[in-house]
């Protein structure tokens, strides 16, 4: 039970924005949608924390900027294309897909493939000197 | 004696990770190109540091190549700087301008009292607001502009003779110098 309520305390505490100073939208879906938004900006100070987490002062002001751009009617992707026109695409946190970043986006892809193709080999090999001398079963199968 | 494949292999997949880590860690990450390079300059006008009547402007030096430094006296980078921006004031090749961030005003003219003023003029911006326009994010930054108002380009940290004369200098003559 005392475990429990310790699990229940830290999910509730990684919902925390303690340092955003600017007050809760009125509107939950419009919060919402703001805490989305500096979750996945970067802050260029301290770069591996995103807006949302850092209390640098680069951070404030850019929640700032953020808020204000909200209130001011603009789109999420307008909101985004405002930040990388000032700091390029390393703020954004989801690098877009164009043709610099194909390798970085196909990489999982690319190595998960290059993985099975190194599984099947193994084993195939293994299945051919297992046919080949089957009394040789549970030897090394490349000490042949 | 023949090497096995299966050695080979490994010791070129280590390789190819040395190689990767050794330039990987050469690189500065807190150095990130500004995409501001060869695009106008971001306008602003805000109130001059020493003068709160009157106005600095991204205009203010229009059909002439011109720097923007940026600077606060908590930036101790900025304090490293001073002299170099001095001595590049001194050379009174190019007219330079300065960007206040997120400063405290009778700080900021205490600062330059002292040590001395390379600006030309200083714009004050409290708030960060013009700092954001210009894509900065950590103090000294210095930018070239273009007589044609295009970002020409940008040194994040300390400026020194050297990159000055690297990476400035060469830019000048074209810039709109003569």
């Amino acid at each position: 039970m005392r475990f429990a309520v310790l699990i229940g305390g830290l999910l509730l505490a990684a919902q925390a924005l303690a340092i955003d100073t600017g007050g809760a939208f009125e509107d939950p879906a419009e919060q919402e949608r703001y805490e989305r938004l500096i979750r996945d900006l970067r802050c260029l100070v301290c770069q591996n924390q995103s807006i949302a987490d850092s209390n640098a002062t680069l951070a404030s002001d850019l929640r700032r900027e953020v808020r204000e751009l909200m209130i001011a009617g603009q789109s999420d992707d307008q909101i985004r294309v405002f930040m990388t026109d000032r700091y390029g695409d390393f703020v954004l946190y989801r690098p877009p897909v164009k043709p610099r970043t194909w390798l970085l986006w196909s990489a999982p892809v690319l190595l998960l493939l290059g993985g099975i193709g190194i599984a099947v080999f193994v084993v195939a090999r293994r299945v051919r000197a297992a046919q080949a001398n089957p009394a040789a079963l549970d030897e090394e199968p490349e000490q042949r | 004696m023949k090497i096995p494949v299966r050695f080979v292999v490994p010791a070129i997949v280590f390789a190819a990770l040395v190689g990767f880590f050794i330039v990987g860690l050469r690189l500065n990450p807190g150095e990130i190109q500004s995409p501001l390079i060869g695009k106008p300059a971001p306008a602003f006008s805000l109130e001059s540091l020493g003068d709160p009547s009157s106005k600095v402007s991204s205009t203010d030096f229009s059909g002439q190549a011109w720097l923007l430094n940026v600077w606060a006296t908590w930036c101790a980078g900025c304090r490293q700087e001073h002299e170099t921006l001095l001595a590049i004031a001194r050379e009174n090749r190019v007219p330079m301008l300065g960007l206040n961030w997120r400063d405290d005003r009778a700080l900021a003219s205490r600062w330059l009292a002292q040590l001395g003023n390379p600006y030309v003029s200083v714009a004050f911006d409290p708030e960060g607001r013009t700092a954001i326009d210009w894509g900065v994010y950590g103090a000294p930054e210095t930018f070239l502009i273009a007589a044609d108002g295009t970002v020409l380009q940008k040194h994040i940290g300390t400026m020194s003779l050297a990159v000055w004369e690297r990476d400035f200098v060469p830019l000048l003559a074209p810039a709109g110098e003569g």
